[in-house]
């Protein structure tokens, strides 16, 4: 029974991860409909930046989080007005191929700057070892990543449902024309937009040296579980993504304890199958417009 | 009436040998007398010339974009080390076309997941066979190996005849007699009504089942013979080079393909093989300027064929050939007319 606590417990601390790291995806390719693999990238970035802050730099790791955001978000921004807008229009083989062009040249670029081996980044003492909580062991660590992850998606989803901005952010991306016939400043909506995505995921990335593992092939390795999050949980809310990460993050966790010996087979097996079943996702509308 | 005489004229055009798609092949052939201290790599820049032919059929003339191919390469490749490894088949020529046949039938199964859904839907799922059977192959080590990869194969003579020697020179013919026949095939198929059927799917699928073409059907004929095609080239790879290891399936191999292509130019049938033999030389030329970071040059030539735009990049290429070709044969006559170019 604690097993299965614990496994619970787990699970939606790496469902919540994942979510972070991919709802800036959920924004670019659910909403936007541009296919952007790459997006592993920016999270790299982020936690690359923290682990040289708190690691070189001597910085508490909770200074180096925001930085890790910010850093991210500051090269989205750039990307964004410098190449990723000239492809919103282009087809989708266009946009794969671009996409991984760039994943190529960060995994090289990390690799040549960082060296190839995994890093790690030097946890405050206040977050390592367990707490017990009515015998079942809960992780300092994780138990953190619940709580800042679950306020960031609370705030998210106020954000896009409750303010001018996110209204914004909807109509532009419901039909970017009239929305800009209205007064809308569409290109500016998603500029920031993918740049506050680009910020998250590269928090995410801060977040996630300890559970993942940080690498220069982490884009590579990680680009199918943000793709199934987004195709999975649809992109009609957040809510849509939010599920499917808390979803996979339990089936990750559940299936590598039950069935070590599938290792990632039970994860796609259920990807595929849900597309074939849902094929727009599971909640929610289709992404192809 | 006369439309229908000028498009069947047209296509039967088309379809005629161009005089300089022999000269290519004579070239390809001459290739092997000019440089014969290259036979490894030239083996390997035929290997993926037919790898990405077999990618063509699909994205160039069915308009499907797949993240995965490397799943049927895997397939072959793997079919191929373990006929000759227990000695099921020890014939090449005859194992070659089982392992086809073997990925061939992934293909048709598979291809029931590819035809639903939309591009983004397309992508995923191929995608998620490809690395479904790198797990696959990961977990039954006790088959494949795992990630030591088949060792110790040993191939028999090609046909009783031709044993394969250590400079590769019997590898290098065997592989190009295999593409030229594949090629052969492919071209018939694409001239057909068949072919200009896939065509029109790909422009309007929507259109294209207006007037009577059945579009499920004909993606997934389609669909199907690519894999086999994929599975050869795969068998090919294990055949000349006696090694099948995990890397058969990988993202990266999958998303190389798509660069050959993308160089090449899609649609024509020779873009993968243009494209095949202008990759390959890259990838020598910058890992000869820094070995290990090859790869971000290779994204870099990504990200700039797409910035400046596919169509335009091969106008500029095929902008001199054009301009000798008309002085030579008068105003009407074009080398070669990749994508969208063409009416």
């Amino acid at each position: 029974m604690t097993t299965l606590f614990t496994i619970l417990f787990d699970g939606v601390a790496y469902g919540m991860l994942l979510f972070v790291l991919a709802c800036g995806l959920a924004v670019t390719l659910g909403l936007m409909n541009f296919v952007n693999l790459a997006h592993g990238a920016f999270a790299m970035t982020g936690g690359y930046v923290c682990a040289v802050l708190v690691n070189q730099s001597g910085w508490p790791f909770f200074a180096a989080l925001p930085l890790a955001f910010v850093a991210s978000a500051l090269i989205g921004v750039v990307l964004e007005r410098s190449l990723y807008r000239h492809l919103y229009h282009r087809s989708h083989l266009d946009q794969v191929l671009f996409s991984v062009g760039l994943v190529f040249m960060s995994v090289a670029a990390v690799d040549y700057i960082m060296g190839s081996s995994r890093i790690f980044i030097k946890l405050p003492a206040a977050l390592e070892g367990q707490i017990d909580f009515f015998g079942v062991g809960i992780g300092r660590y994780r138990l953190m990543i619940i709580a800042i992850c679950g306020l960031l998606t609370a705030a998210l989803q106020l954000v896009l449902a409750r303010t001018r901005f996110g209204s914004r952010l909807r109509a532009a991306v419901d039909d970017p024309r009239a929305a800009s016939g209205l007064g809308i400043n569409v290109p500016q909506v998603f500029a920031f937009t993918f740049a506050f995505g680009c910020g998250l995921a590269g928090l995410g990335g801060a977040l996630s040296a300890e559970i993942l593992g940080l690498d220069p092939y982490f884009p590579l390795k990680f680009m199918i579980y943000f793709l199934i999050v987004v195709t999975v949980g649809g992109s009609s809310s957040i809510t849509g993504p939010f599920l499917a990460s808390l979803l996979l993050g339990i089936g990750d966790v559940a299936g590598k304890y039950y069935v070590p010996k599938m290792g990632p087979f039970v994860i796609y097996t259920i990807m595929i199958v849900i597309l074939i079943w849902r094929p727009n996702g599971l909640f929610g509308r289709t992404a192809a417009r | 009436m006369t439309a229908h005489a000028d498009v069947s004229t047209h296509a039967i055009s088309r379809a005629r040998w161009h005089w300089s798609e022999f000269a290519f092949w004579i070239l390809a052939l001459f290739c092997a007398f000019l440089f014969p201290s290259r036979y490894l790599i030239m083996t390997d820049i035929v290997r993926l010339a037919l790898f990405a032919l077999s990618l063509d059929l699909i994205l160039g003339y069915a308009g499907i974009v797949s993240l995965g191919h490397a799943a049927f390469f895997g397939v072959g490749a793997y079919s191929a080390g373990l006929l000759a490894l227990h000695g099921v088949v020890t014939e090449p020529v005859v194992a070659l076309i089982v392992a086809g046949i073997v990925a061939m039938a992934l293909g048709f199964l598979t291809s029931f997941l590819v035809i639903r859904g939309v591009d983004l839907t397309r992508l995923m799922v191929t995608l998620g066979i490809a690395l479904l059977l790198e797990a696959l192959a990961e977990r039954f080590s006790n088959i494949t190996g795992g990630t030591d990869g088949l060792q110790g194969i040993e191939m028999q003579p090609i046909l009783g005849l031709f044993a394969f020697d250590m400079f590769g020179k019997v590898g290098f013919f065997y592989c190009l007699a295999v593409l030229f026949g594949l090629f052969l095939l492919a071209r018939r198929i694409v001239h057909s009504p068949f072919g200009l059927s896939l065509r029109a799917i790909r422009n309007n699928p929507l259109r294209a089942a207006a007037i009577g073409i059945p579009v499920n059907k004909r993606l997934i004929a389609i669909y199907t013979l690519a894999a086999f095609y994929a599975g050869i080239a795969g068998a090919l790879f294990t055949q000349t080079t006696a090694l099948a290891s995990l890397d058969v399936f990988s993202f990266e191999r999958s998303a190389d393909l798509m660069l050959v292509l993308v160089i090449g130019g899609t649609g024509y049938l020779y873009g993968g093989l243009i494209g095949a033999v202008v990759f390959r030389m890259l990838q020598e030329f910058f890992s000869n300027l820094t070995p290990q970071y090859w790869q971000f040059w290779i994204g870099l030539v990504l990200v700039v064929i797409v910035l400046v735009g596919r169509q335009r990049l091969h106008r500029w290429a095929l902008w001199a050939p054009n301009l000798i070709i008309r002085q030579l044969g008068g105003r009407k006559t074009i080398v070669a007319v990749p994508e969208s170019d063409a009416p």
